[in-house]
């Protein structure tokens, strides 16, 4: 795609829409890995990687930071699973 | 600022988003022996591919039976997020010769196109293309040696350490400036939701590119309908 399109194709408004990729394609990785179990089925209850994933985006919106989102979901995940 | 130093800001803006993609490479090298692959084959893979989840996902359809050509479209189908990646960043990219734009496009993973185009949307050098040769070359570095390290490694890391879970997490730190956006919110949203119920009934695993385009199709709509009504 980079090789084809050419920089006249775009207009803002194409530009404003593709600003928007992220945000379309990456909740596809997301949601499936933390709501569907290993066999693919929908798992509500009992489920760590809800809370650890819902930790981790407080941190995210509060921090603004890579790291700590990442550490502060794998670390809850690993307190979920391991010690409570 | 010269090529040299752009390559290297490349390289220091994706760094953070390297750390979680060591645990995945781990996994991946293990996963693959575990499965059957040869080390040369797993090490081909990393190389030819170059693409986390869609290496995952070979594994487990591999080891689950499916035949060649569903394994073939779905990691077409799950690498294809990149064909929209290719079209954000062409806009910057549209001067370059042929031979850079094929040379980038290889190196257009989620970190570096992430990180590369924050720094295109705020940077106007015509050598702004370096920051994504760093990045890339990055991604490709930490990704080759963490499969080859996943190889050797094999059954010493445990299994139930789960972290396959960094994967969603990296992809979620990638979106927190996104969180405080109404429009953006709504579209993750959609985007999640349509992967999750589509993922058992789109074929092909095509759900990460029907959800992706879904959400797409949404923004376009909302970004119009709050504009009027400015």
């Amino acid at each position: 795609m980079i090789a084809v399109l050419k920089k006249e194709m775009f207009n803002d408004r194409i530009r404003e829409i593709l600003s928007y990729v992220p945000s379309a394609i990456f909740p596809a990785i997301i949601f499936p890995a933390v709501f569907l179990n290993n066999s693919g089925d929908f798992q509500l209850d009992n489920n760590p990687k809800i809370t650890a994933a819902i930790i981790a985006m407080f941190v995210g919106i509060i921090s603004k930071n890579i790291i700590a989102t990442i550490f502060s979901g794998l670390a809850s995940y690993w307190f979920i699973i391991f010690i409570i | 600022m010269n090529n040299l130093k752009v390559f290297l800001k490349g390289i220091i803006d994706v760094s953070p988003l390297m750390i979680p993609v060591v645990p995945f490479g781990l996994i991946f090298g293990v996963l693959a022996i575990d499965v059957g692959f040869t080390p040369l084959e797993t090490m081909g893979m990393s190389i030819i591919i170059f693409g986390g989840a869609s290496q995952i996902i070979l594994l487990q359809l591999f080891s689950g039976g499916a035949s060649t050509l569903v394994i073939i479209s779905s990691v077409g189908a799950v690498n294809s997020r990149h064909i929209l990646y290719g079209a954000v960043v062409s806009e910057h990219l549209s001067d370059l010769k042929l031979f850079w734009k094929i040379i980038i496009s290889y190196f257009l993973v989620d970190q570096a196109f992430a990180r590369s185009n924050e720094y295109f949307k705020k940077n106007n050098n015509t050598n702004k293309y370096f920051h994504l040769v760093g990045g890339g070359i990055t991604c490709w570095l930490i990704w080759q040696t963490t499969t080859f390290t996943g190889i050797v490694l094999g059954s010493f890391i445990p299994e139930k350490l789960g972290l396959s879970f960094a994967v969603p997490l990296t992809f979620l730190a990638l979106l927190v400036n996104d969180f405080r956006k109404f429009i953006n919110v709504i579209v993750i949203l959609i985007s999640g939701l349509v992967a999750t119920f589509g993922f058992n009934y789109i074929p092909y695993k095509a759900y990460a590119i029907v959800s992706g385009l879904t959400a797409l199709f949404v923004a376009t709509i909302l970004t119009k309908f709050f504009r009027k009504n400015e």
